[in-house]
């Protein structure tokens, strides 16, 4: 087992009170698994990505823990972390492409990153070469600057940098969004083959689009309203869902072949609740076409079958 | 009742305006009554820029655009009023077509004393609830609210009702599903489909292909301002011939079909028959790039309702 996090919750402090985006997470990945985490925005999905890395200031730990291999991160403990961030567990934030310092060469940020954790720059240097070369990019890029290059390149360099000490999981939010659809593929794919490759060994990737996952996850983890609905292999997660949510979510989405004509599709009525004061009990209730009198009490996270995690009444079988 | 008759667009650019960028050339196609045409491209195709010329908001450098038989361009003074009583566009972000200190509604007594100053408040009041209804919205769900109260579709669907208050006919909708999540995007296009069956015309702007697929008739690819590959929708889908359409719908993520069978279904027959590609049995090659009519291939009919103009001609990608 590599990554396993156990009832992780992490709250942002605001005026208004706590916005409970993370509130109650179980779940394990596995060597070389490429777990996808897909939901509506809002949903909590880069709160969880985060906290297994960096709690900044407004994020509040509120309880639970995350080991990775066998260590436990001190995740609440911003020095703490400082000895796995990078090394152990990375992360390529969204809008990573324009969080890359303007002022600097591409080699020479590198240079200083790996140097902060210890590292010298001659030490990884030819490696740099030869991944940087393995993704498609000239060795030349190393001597430009950021805004020299374009999306598709940038974030190619962006997965080299945040992957090239090795680190056991690797958290790559929302990295294919902002692409054309051919250059978003040759970054979905690069990903994969980074974990093929054994750059990593395992790999969270944020979505909010389903069909991605089914290209390069091995499993899904869908979270609806800061909690998590469903967890199963992708397969299983597109063609046999059983939270009521994931079902609603996949009948709702347009591919190549489907035709308003032929096939009209149905989106989910309603919107989130808020997480301020969420809702007691499945958070999904109000929206749930099959929310019966028990779903007013909190539904547990648990394996129904070999692989197979859902939070739903219903689908556990307990609406006798 | 739209047509747009070889258009193009330059772009005066560098500072002094000395340099001119080929936005858009030579387009043209046709959007009828009750039909959905979709207008796709990788970002930069000029996607934006043709909707634009159609809404007056920029001039046509070349060409003419024409709506009901009337020169676009030719429209000055107060009969520019009247084109866009019936001539509307939404666009990408709906959040920035709403000032955050005024409430939602606002768009909508702009509306009122922009075009009809004189209608009694009551009169009124039904007209907005109609346009409501038109978009499935619940009026006391969005009136007298801010901006910040409603969510990303709530506002993309009001600003679809502002445009049903006129005597709407015409709709240029510019990527206004991008920034919505999955389960109200298809609302979203099924409300504009729902217009369509009404008898509006829309041009329906986007560089998701999967949503072009689902709602429009009609396709038009266009890559680097040119018309490449379009047609009946579901033959450039089913049959695509280009070999830039091609890469695009092989691209695209799909839920049920991996990228790799996806690429060689299409490589199987997808325009080729025989080994053979549909564009050069019309139009055989004679070893000189950029053969036909000015620099450009013509566009040439490879079968009923489908035209394809082939920039690739003599080069040698496809087996001609
Ligand atoms: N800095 C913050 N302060 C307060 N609330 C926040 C902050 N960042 C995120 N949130 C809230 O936390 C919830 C989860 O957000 P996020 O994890 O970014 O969702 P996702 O990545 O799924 O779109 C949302 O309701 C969001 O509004
Ligand atoms: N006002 C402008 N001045 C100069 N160039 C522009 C302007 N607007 C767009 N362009 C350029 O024209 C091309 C087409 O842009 P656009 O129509 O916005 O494409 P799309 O909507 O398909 O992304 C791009 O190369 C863009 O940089
Ligand atoms: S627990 Fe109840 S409300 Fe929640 S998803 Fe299941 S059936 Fe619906
Ligand atoms: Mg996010
Ligand atoms: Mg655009």
């Amino acid at each position: 087992m590599s990554l396993q996090v156990t009832d992780l919750r992490v709250y942002y402090r605001t005026l208004a009170g706590d916005v409970k985006a993370l509130d109650g997470a179980t779940f394990s990945i596995a060597d070389k698994e490429i777990m996808g985490l897909a939901g509506e925005s809002g949903c909590g999905k880069s709160t969880l990505g985060n906290s297994l890395i960096r709690l900044d200031g407004r994020m509040k730990y509120i309880g639970g823990s995350v080991n990775l291999d066998g260590n436990e991160l001190p995740i609440w403990d911003q020095t703490g972390m400082n000895e796995f961030r990078f090394k152990q567990v990375s992360v390529i934030p969204q809008y990573a492409m324009s969080a890359m310092n303007p002022t600097r060469k591409i080699g020479k940020m590198i240079g200083e990153l790996v140097e902060s954790r210890g590292i010298s720059y001659e030490e990884i240097k030819s490696e740099l070469d030869r991944r940087v070369d393995l993704v498609g990019l000239d060795e030349d890029v190393l001597n430009r600057y950021p805004m020299e290059l374009s999306g598709g390149m940038k974030q190619r360099m962006v997965m080299v940098i945040s992957t090239l000490l090795d680190p056991s999981l690797l958290i790559a939010d929302e990295v294919t969004s902002a692409l054309d659809v051919s250059t978003q593929r040759a970054v979905a794919e690069t990903l994969v083959s980074f974990r093929d490759h054994g750059f990593v060994k395992s790999m969270i990737v944020i979505t909010h689009d389903v069909s991605i996952l089914y290209q390069t996850a091995d499993t899904i983890l869908i979270m609806y309203a800061g909690k998590l609905a469903e967890k199963a292999p992708t397969k299983t997660i597109i063609e046999k869902p059983l939270h009521p949510y994931t079902r609603m979510l996949i009948s709702s989405l347009p591919e190549v072949g489907v035709r308003y004509e032929t096939k009209k599709l149905v989106g989910i009525p309603g919107s989130p609740p808020s997480l301020l004061n969420p809702p007691t009990g499945c958070r999904f209730r109000a929206r749930c076409p099959l929310a019966f009198a028990k779903c007013a009490e909190e539904p547990p996270f648990i394996k129904i079958a070999n692989d197979h995690e859902v939070a739903c009444w219903k689908a556990t079988g307990s609406d006798a | 009742m739209l047509s747009l008759n070889r258009v193009s667009k330059f772009y005066k650019i560098g500072t002094f305006g000395g340099k001119e960028l080929a936005a858009v050339r030579d387009v043209s196609f046709d959007v009828n009554r009750g039909e959905v045409v979709s207008l796709i491209g990788e970002s930069g195709s000029g996607k934006t820029t043709i909707g634009k010329m159609v809404l007056k908001l920029i001039e046509i450098s070349r060409g003419s655009i024409t709506f009901d038989g009337t020169d676009v361009a030719g429209i000055k003074g107060g009969a520019v009023k009247s084109y866009y009583r019936e001539v509307q566009g939404v666009f990408q972000d709906p959040f920035s077509s709403y000032n955050p200190i005024f409430k939602a509604d606002r768009v909508f007594t702009m509306i009122r004393s922009e075009y009809y100053p004189e209608m009694s408040r009551s009169d009124w009041d039904a007209k907005v609830e109609t346009a409501l209804a038109g978009v499935s919205l619940e009026p006391d769900q969005v009136l007298n609210k801010y901006p910040h109260q409603l969510s990303g579709g709530q506002l993309q669907r009001l600003l679809v009702a502002r445009a049903l208050l006129l005597d709407l006919k015409f709709l240029v909708a510019d990527e206004i599903i991008s920034m919505l999540d999955a389960s109200t995007r298809i609302d979203v296009l099924n409300l504009l489909a729902e217009l369509k069956d009404r008898g509006m015309g829309i041009l329906f702007i986007t560089h998701d292909l999967s949503l072009g697929n689902y709602i429009s008739q009609k396709t038009v690819i266009l890559r680097r301002g040119v018309v490449v590959e379009m047609g009946a929708t579901d033959k450039v889908f089913g049959n695509p011939t280009h070999p830039y359409t091609k890469v695009l719908i092989s691209s695209v993520p799909q839920l049920h079909k991996k990228w790799a069978e996806v690429e060689a279904e299409i490589q199987a027959h997808g325009g080729d028959h025989d080994g053979v590609c549909l564009y050069h049995e019309a139009y055989p090659p004679t070893g000189q790039a950029g053969d036909g009519p000015g620099d450009r291939p013509a566009m040439v009919k490879v079968e009923d309702d489908h035209f394809v103009g082939c920039f690739d001609l003599g080069q040698g990608i496809c087996k001609a």
